[in-house]
């Protein structure tokens, strides 16, 4: 069976690896070739600019400014995101108060609320971000209606009109419509890990903070690391972008205090018919991406736990 | 998780090959490059031409009576009725040729590979969201001048030119630099205030014609519970649909023409800081509906429609737009920008209009003649009328209105023209530099003055440095006034 091993598995590699390459890697090769030149997206003709495009980029306010909300981005979502869904997760599955028969149960109406929970992801994000902007309205939206009803009238702020909330809007947009998704992940996750675990952390007396850190966080962590690069990947890519472009001011305002690099790669290329310099801040682009894969990676190497 | 480590023994995939694909997911999701990439330019094709026909009085452009004819049209707010009317209309002319009509929505992503490719069709109406850079399509010879068509005999009058039939401004939109005509824009749009006639009825007031009975009458609706203005507040580029003719009226038109030219200083001239300090003053004492800034043209327009305010800087699509909130005895009217006091250079009933609609003869079209010959068609009377009455819209054609029972705000902006006379202007910002106009002066620096987080000097030294830096930026294409 050794003899001829690599052939039979180079003849199955083959075709999905010519597909990979024609479609993913000869792609970045042509945008890369792009940004240096002054193609313009309209004719077929442009010339090489060298570096040109580049020195534009690093002076450019706007880009800097993207590349902070998309770092921001991409730090924060994950974190919040990640942390909500766990806890929820914990508390539909284990976290509930002890009753008779069971070791570990969820919170009262635990199946309603998966369901509830993963509600927004059925949605596109275009119809949640159309949503979300009747909600921000200042005038007639839910969320100042609501701080009307509770007697709040005296707080309205003008919400995506405001670059002091405008990007945390957004986010909040961002977290809504995806927690759902990795509560159910993770409810998958723990319904695999051993109830007895539970039982004997239990009769040692361990509260459910304990049981939460010491059991189920370290035996998820698999899925965790998952969807933490999953969540990376939107809010750098295209849930972004939507959001963005469909609810904030402008789009990318008030004042450039929303603009992300996905966006600012549409504008320049569709708006400004300047297609070079769009590629040219997708480089940069797929430069932060390949960072924070690498930092997922580096900090996800931990010891498994096998059972 | 026992589902990934329990293949884990020998030489199954664990968790690091599992974040290694991820990762490549990651590669594969990094957006929007590759998708550029797509639209890559290929080598143009040589276009085959339709010969030229013979030219005759019937046929002053000479059409090539067996070519056929690909018409794409913008599929918005306008419909695609008046595009296929005016079709029937060439069909009945070149009964020979064949026509391949096409509407849709999505002009960019549709026709930039046939520009790449050099087939695009031979009439385009570039419009909407997805309207293609009309500076660059001009600016790499991707365009037919239309100056055989403004020279030609006109479709109801062979005595008179194309040219002379049309609405001032038109034939100048379509011309970027020197003498060629580029672009014919068929729609006509009227922009300025538009108020309800039975909320200033009901207010005992007129419409103001200086600053001073703006603020009075302001002051008098606050009274009421009622804002004296709203606007498009996630768009502030609406804003200058009313502030550039009050610029003007203030200041004369050189003023708009500086600003246009993108000179050193335009901003800083005394009219805009006048007009900016107007403007701010609405801020200031209260007269903006509150949460204006966080709410984009549809919910200002759902506001205003509502009574919530009195006074909304738009243009004529308002009315077509907001016809499902605007109240039957709304008295739907448009003013004139209200001047500044009696000093101002210019009269009462200065006022921006200008085309809309941008209708483009490609240059490697393959019956050129044939999409000018399409316009010609669409820019007589009876077509005009056609659109006029199904829309809602004005056209290019300098008339066509009698006969035909005019909408209350389409038959305002008939007699806000007809007060204007000579005194319309027609600030070029918008189509020579979109984001300076949009993301630059609307949003960054009208927008947040209005919403008071710039003083009107702040907001002037920040729009002048943006104009300087278009100015120097070489990768823009300049323009300048003729």
């Amino acid at each position: 069976m050794q003899h001829g091993k690599y052939r039979f598995i180079v003849g199955f590699l083959v075709a999905p690896l010519a597909l990979y390459a024609v479609f993913v890697i000869w792609p970045f090769i042509q945008s890369i070739y792009y940004s240096f030149t002054d193609w313009t997206g309209l004719s077929p003709d442009f010339k090489m600019v060298g570096f040109a495009n580049y020195e534009r980029m690093f002076q450019d306010d706007v880009f800097w400014k993207s590349l902070q909300h998309s770092v921001m981005l991409v730090l924060l979502l994950p974190l919040v995101t990640l942390g909500l869904a766990l806890f929820f997760a914990f508390m539909l599955n284990v976290g509930g108060r002890r009753r008779k028969g069971t070791a570990i149960t969820g919170v009262r109406g635990s199946g309603f609320y998966k369901i509830a929970y993963f509600f927004p992801q059925v949605l596109s994000i275009a119809i949640v971000a159309i949503l979300f902007r009747f909600a921000f309205n200042p005038n007639d939206g839910v969320i100042n209606g609501t701080l009307k009803a509770v007697g709040l009238g005296s707080i309205q702020p003008d919400w995506l009109g405001d670059p002091n909330f405008a990007l945390w809007c957004v986010m909040a947009v961002l977290v809504w419509s995806t927690v759902g998704f990795f509560v159910v992940l993770f409810s998958a996750g723990m319904a695999s890990i051993p109830k007895d675990f539970y039982e004997a952390a239990l009769l040692d007396g361990a509260s459910r903070f304990t049981t939460f850190f010491k059991i189920t966080l370290p035996l998820l962590w698999d899925t965790v690391q998952s969807g933490w690069i999953y969540m990376g990947i939107l809010a750098l890519g295209a849930e972004a972008f939507a959001s963005v472009q469909i609810m904030t001011v402008g789009p990318g305002g008030p004042d450039y205090s929303t603009t992300v690099l996905p966006l600012y790669v549409y504008l320049s290329a569709f708006r400004d018919a300047n297609a070079a310099y769009a590629t040219t801040i997708g480089v940069a682009l797929l430069v932060v991406t390949l960072l924070f894969a690498a930092v997922v990676m580096r900090l996800g190497r931990r010891e498994r736990l096998e059972f | 998780m026992g589902s990934t480590s329990a293949q884990n023994n020998g030489e199954g995939f664990g968790r690091r090959d599992l974040i290694k694909r991820s990762a490549a997911l990651g590669l594969v999701a990094v957006p929007t490059m590759s998708f550029l990439s797509a639209c890559a330019s290929s080598d143009s094709g040589s276009g085959n031409k339709a010969k030229k026909g013979k030219t005759s009085a019937k046929n002053p452009l000479g059409v090539n009576e067996t070519a056929p004819l690909a018409v794409t049209i913008f599929d918005g707010g306008f419909g695609t009725k008046y595009a296929t009317d005016a079709n029937a209309q060439y069909k009945k002319a070149f009964p020979k040729a064949k026509i391949q009509f096409h509407a849709t929505q999505k002009i960019q992503s549709e026709l930039q590979p046939k520009f790449n490719g050099g087939t695009p069709p031979d009439l385009i109406d570039n419009s909407g969201a997805e309207q293609m850079d009309m500076g660059v399509l001009v600016g790499k010879k991707q365009l037919t001048d239309l100056t055989p068509l403004l020279d030609s005999a006109s479709f109801d009058d062979p005595s008179k030119k194309v040219r002379d039939t049309l609405r001032p401004g038109i034939v100048e939109m379509g011309q970027f630099d020197g003498d060629p005509v580029w672009i014919m824009y068929y729609a006509y749009t009227v922009y300025g205030v538009w108020y309800s006639q039975k909320a200033l009825d009901g207010l005992d007031a007129q419409y103001p014609e200086n600053w001073d009975d703006m603020l009075a009458l302001c002051a008098k609706a606050k009274k009421k519970g009622i804002a004296g203005w709203t606007y498009a507040g996630k768009y502030p580029y609406y804003l200058p649909f009313s502030l550039y003719p009050f610029i003007a009226k203030i200041g004369g038109r050189e003023v708009l023409d500086k600003i246009d030219n993108l000179e050193p200083g335009a901003w800083q001239d005394p009219a805009v800081k006048s007009a900016f300090e107007a403007y701010y003053e609405l801020y200031k004492k209260g007269y903006i509906l509150k949460g204006t800034p966080g709410i984009d043209h549809i919910q200002s327009q759902t506001a205003w429609a509502k009574g919530k305010a009195l006074f909304i800087p738009n243009g004529s699509w308002v009315e077509n737009e907001s016809a499902s909130v605007i109240p039957k005895d709304f008295g739907l009217s448009v003013g004139a920008p209200s001047g500044l006091d009696s000093s101002d250079k210019m009269p009462f009933g200065t006022i921006w209009a200008s085309g809309g609609e941008p209708f483009i003869v490609p240059a490697k079209a393959n019956n050129a003649e044939g999409g000018m010959e399409q316009l010609r068609i669409m820019l007589s009377e009876e077509s005009s009328k056609n659109f006029t009455s199904s829309v809602k819209s004005l056209t290019a054609f300098n008339g066509g209105t009698d006969g035909i029972e005019l909408t209350p705000g389409l038959k305002s902006g008939v007699a806000a023209l007809e007060k204007a006379g000579d005194n319309v202007v027609n600030p070029r910002l918008q189509d020579w530099y979109v984001k300076l106009q949009k993301e630059q002066i609307g949003v960054s620096v009208l927008g947040e003055m209005m919403a008071g987080r710039l003083t009107p000097a702040e907001a002037i030294k920040k729009a002048q440095g943006y104009a300087d830096a278009a100015a120097k930026d070489s990768s823009i294409k300049h323009y300048k006034h003729q």
